[in-house]
């Protein structure tokens, strides 16, 4: 029932591997923790893989557009990359969708990052 | 557990997310023992999934003296299912539009929405105190949305 998360850095780029369940009292306070862990350290370039992320709740999709807020915020930036449909419908439904940058290649998205 | 046609079943359940996570898995089995396809029952689990934590988190706060009811019904016709805590109540026209704008960037306050976009009907009933959310889909007519 829980989330997964795995972090691996490609050309300055943080990629969190997504896994499960992101839902209210699960994944939520993960996703949360692990990417303000990443800001913490400075690591400002975020790519969040959802590519595994089965079930996502409103909780869930309310931590997706904090995770966002916070990067920017802090002059980071974080993009999703890998929708399962239902997750796409699910920001499709709730005008999120044009809201991140959405990506569908690794390779691209990472191109599609800022050069520091 | 799960009800045949014209039964039903009421669970009386502590405010816990483990209780969250039954009523879901109850909706979502109930759903499937109707026979609707499998965007429907993610449909309706996660609206009744919705109405679980609205219930246990912003109705009765975590509060272990409140309860969460859950009730489930196949009228044959339709699925029923409602959902009532203790809380202090919930006016859903004070609820702010999440598609508004201002609004798309919060963290939260997408829950009625999303149960409103994936059931058919969804009523409130004012309980004093306490909330009822009732929420029925209609068997036998196309799948909504995506």
């Amino acid at each position: 029932m829980s989330m997964k998360i795995s972090t691996r850095q490609v050309d300055g780029v943080t990629i969190l591997d997504l896994g499960g369940r992101i839902t209210l009292g699960e994944g939520s306070v993960q996703l949360r923790d692990a990417v303000r862990d990443l800001l913490g350290k400075g690591q400002k370039k975020i790519l969040l893989n959802l590519g595994d992320v089965n079930y996502i709740d409103s909780s869930g999709i309310g931590e997706l557009v904090s995770a966002y807020t916070t990067a920017r915020n802090q002059g980071g930036e974080l993009k999703l990359l890998n929708l399962t449909r239902k997750v796409h419908d699910l920001l499709q439904i709730t005008k999120l969708y044009t809201v991140f940058d959405v990506k569908d290649d690794e390779a691209s998205a990472i191109a599609a990052f800022a050069k520091a | 557990m799960t009800g045949q046609q014209a039964s039903r079943i009421t669970y009386t359940l502590d405010s816990s997310l483990d209780s969250v996570n039954k009523v879901e898995l109850t909706a979502e089995q109930m759903a499937r023992k109707a026979g609707v396809d499998e965007d429907e029952i993610f449909r309706i689990s996660m609206a009744v999934r919705e109405a679980a934590v609205n219930a246990v988190l912003h109705g009765n706060a975590y509060d272990p003296d409140k309860r969460m009811t859950a009730s489930f019904e196949n009228t044959g016709a339709d699925l029923v299912i409602r959902i009532t805590d203790e809380g202090k109540g919930l006016d859903p026209a004070t609820l702010p539009d999440p598609l508004a704008p201002e609004n798309l960037l919060r963290g939260s306050g997408r829950g009625i929405f999303l149960i409103r976009s994936f059931m058919d009907e969804v009523h409130f009933r004012q309980l004093h105190p306490g909330t009822e959310l009732t929420l029925i889909k209609h068997l036998g007519t196309a799948p909504a949305g995506a």
